[in-house]
């Protein structure tokens, strides 16, 4: 089994979503060769929480992201939410399934449907699902409206094209919302905008959070975000998981050589200390012929021979801080309890 | 690194480029849009400015206005723009193309686009250079394939013949940023070249373009709305709101003596990797002001959380700080003032007042 381990999954009756041995491949036209988007990571989420998917472009958190939707379904392994398991349902019990989990997408405005009115767009989940009466619909509707800060009447005579991408996103979220799901997965929701309205949506999603009882996967490149939002942080590489901790503890005391990585190429907005030394060179080789052993190992300033035969697995480090590397900055600990 | 083509080193005294009350509007159905109105600074010679603003601040327009790559139709141009000591405000297309390249080059936001996707990397390079340099297309494509080896580009030969769509997102950003090197050009616009890259691929192509100025002896104009961004690449910033210029200065001098509320608020509106994870973040509430009928007085203060009635009526002048006379900004009760300070520690009074009477209920 090539899997990354699972030592990082709780045994916890709150658990709203397990993904075990997520294995998600794309064939390369007839050549026969295969992408390796997602190469049996192991997840959990508890109800409530906030979890944070980080890594470059290409290392699977949107694949991961789009299989728990099973968008497409994954090649193998399981996804079990509020105890049903998704891979094994037909496509009408998927879609069912579906008004439990919504998504946001990266960009706002093509996320949504350019010929219609707003409100129609954020009214559509209702119709389709038949929810409540004419009435209800519209006062849910406008609450929800209201709720993420967009005008209900203008809402009712506008077409996307005539707000901003930050009140496009506030109706994706109002989309997800409708439903009342319990599960959202945000791929990338704020890295299409400015640093000003990325903090109203940040904010935003804090709050609707709090107030829905919501459970969310978010998905960025940008750990500042990330760490913003998130109480627990999985850093991805290559399709598989480096390193996952409650997001203070990954950030204090990163574990993983590449978190450390990511950690240093934020630009720091202080030009006392912005003096940025290239963090890494090169970009991530092709999911196609992934490296063996840790895929990490030709861009890692510590790898050994051991890391290019064989594939480090997930260990503790710490209380909730696991990761899977032959040499982690930090000890790793002997769990007494596995 | 003599084998460079370095930036034309004309004896010519003074700052690279004069912008004198540039306006840029647009004549559009529901009425004229003041993209820039007003701007005016100077750029010195292989210095890197960069240009701050939110979506919709005009940070781009003005750019595009100096480069001279706005829409020929509808287009109402103002103000002065001189180019070591030639007036280019008022060119024409054509005219432009012998500033292009040699000049003045520009690269954007988006690399995936920006590219022609049926046609060879090599050609794309080795183009401009038969072209304004009139070299040979041998010579041409020699010279292509040391660019991408100065822009860091792995097996420069054998990229030369692939297409865009082989190459990655940072590579494409690499291989626009050699081709608006290839004439040697005295000033660089950059326009967001690193909103659509990862934070990994961003701190690569910021360092490479920093070294590259260097290198050649070049201006950089740096067009982006994160000041993390400029903060470590940049020597000046200017800060850009509703189409003019609310605060100049120094990076350092501005980073460390904020005037303007509205840079101050940019910044605050950065998560900070130092905060512990739920922190609040400030952010700016409201949107940028309508350009077609914007705001009477300081275009900032509809959202400014120090407004006054004064505010609202009178429009700030851009003046120099009592201790530089380089920092500009456009502010009645800039911060850390007395003035200002004033006000916050009323907003901070009536806050508490606030939250006393919500405590009560």
């Amino acid at each position: 089994m090539a899997g990354t381990g699972k030592a990082h999954l709780r045994d916890s009756p709150d658990v709203l979503l397990r993904i075990e041995d997520l294995v998600v491949e794309f064939p390369v036209g007839r050549t026969g060769l295969k992408v390796n988007a997602v190469s049996g990571i192991s997840l959990d989420v508890l109800r409530g929480e906030t979890l944070g998917l980080v890594g470059e472009s290409g290392c699977g958190k949107s694949t991961t992201g789009r299989a728990i939707m099973q968008l497409p379904r994954p090649t193998s392994g399981s996804v079990v939410f509020e105890g049903s398991e998704l891979t094994r349902l037909t496509g009408d019990e998927m879609r069912e399934a579906r008004t439990r989990m919504q998504m946001i997408f990266q960009d706002p405005i093509s996320s949504l449907n350019p010929r219609r009115k707003v409100r129609q767009i954020v009214m559509e989940p209702l119709n389709i699902w038949k929810r409540g009466t004419d009435a209800e619909r519209s006062q849910k509707v406008d609450s929800i409206l209201e709720e993420v800060g967009i005008d209900p009447t203008r809402a009712a005579e506008s077409q996307p094209h005539q707000f901003s991408g930050g009140q496009c996103q506030r109706i994706s979220i109002a989309r997800s919302l409708v439903l009342d799901p319990s599960l959202i997965i945000c791929d990338e929701p704020v890295s299409a905008l400015d640093v000003s309205v990325q903090a109203q949506v940040l904010n935003l999603l804090e709050d609707l959070k709090a107030e829905y009882g919501l459970t969310l996967i978010f998905i960025a490149h940008d750990l500042a975000v990330v760490k913003n939002i998130s109480d627990r942080v999985a850093v991805m590489y290559l399709g598989k998981i480096c390193e996952v901790a409650p997001s203070d503890v990954l950030y204090e005391n990163p574990a993983h050589h590449y978190t450390s990585v990511l950690l240093n190429s934020i630009p720091v907005p202080d030009p006392e200390v912005a003096v940025t030394k290239t963090a890494i060179e090169g970009e991530p080789p092709s999911p196609v012929l992934p490296p063996p052993g840790c895929r990490f190992n030709p861009r890692c300033p510590a790898a050994q021979d051991i890391c290019r035969t064989e594939e480090p697995q997930l260990r503790a480090v710490g209380d909730g801080h696991f990761v899977a590397c032959h040499f982690p900055t930090v000890t790793p600990v002997e769990l007494s309890t596995r | 690194m003599s084998d460079l083509i370095q930036a034309s080193s004309r004896d010519i005294d003074g700052p690279l480029l004069v912008l004198k009350d540039v306006t840029t509007h647009f004549k559009t159905p529901r009425g004229l849009v003041r993209a820039v109105d007003g701007v005016s600074f100077t750029l010195d010679r292989g210095k890197a400015l960069g240009i701050v603003g939110e979506s919709g601040s005009g940070k781009t327009i003005l750019s595009r206005s100096i480069m001279g790559l706005l829409p020929p139709r509808g287009t109402v141009r103002g103000g002065s723009i001189t180019f070591e000591g030639r007036e280019i405000g008022n060119l024409g297309r054509k005219e432009m193309r012998s500033v292009w390249g040699k000049e003045m080059a520009m690269i954007f936001q988006d690399p995936m686009t920006s590219l022609n996707p049926v046609m060879k990397i090599g050609r794309q390079i080795a183009e401009p250079l038969q072209i304004h340099l009139g070299m040979t297309k041998q010579n041409a494509w020699a010279t292509a394939e040391r660019l991408l080896q100065d822009v860091r580009i792995p097996e420069a030969k054998r990229r030369l013949e692939q297409y865009p769509h082989e190459m990655s997102g940072g590579m494409r950003q690499r291989v626009m940023i050699a081709i608006a090197l290839a004439c040697g050009p005295t000033a660089l616009f950059a326009d967001e070249p690193t909103t659509a890259l990862d934070v990994t691929v961003q701190a690569q192509i910021l360092d490479l373009l920093g070294e590259q100025r260097r290198d050649r002896n070049m201006s950089l104009v740096l067009v982006t709305h994160d000041l993390g961004v400029v903060a470590g690449h940049t020597d000046e910033i200017a800060v850009m709101y509703g189409g003019k210029l609310v605060e100049k200065a120094t990076t350092k001098g501005l980073f460390a003596n904020m005037k303007m509320p509205y840079t101050e608020a940019l910044l605050n509106s950065i998560p900070r990797l130092e905060d512990r994870s739920h922190t609040r973040l400030s952010a700016i509430a409201g949107r940028p002001p309508d350009l077609v009928n914007p705001p009477k007085g300081c275009r900032f203060a509809p959202r400014c959380p120090y407004a006054q009635p004064k505010c609202q009526n009178e429009e700030p002048p851009l003046v120099p700080t009592a201790e530089d006379p380089n920092h500009l900004y456009a502010c009645w009760y800039p911060v850390g003032s007395p003035e200002n300070t004033e006000i916050k520690v009323r907003i901070a009074a009536s806050k508490s007042e606030f939250a006393a009477a919500a405590g009560g209920n």
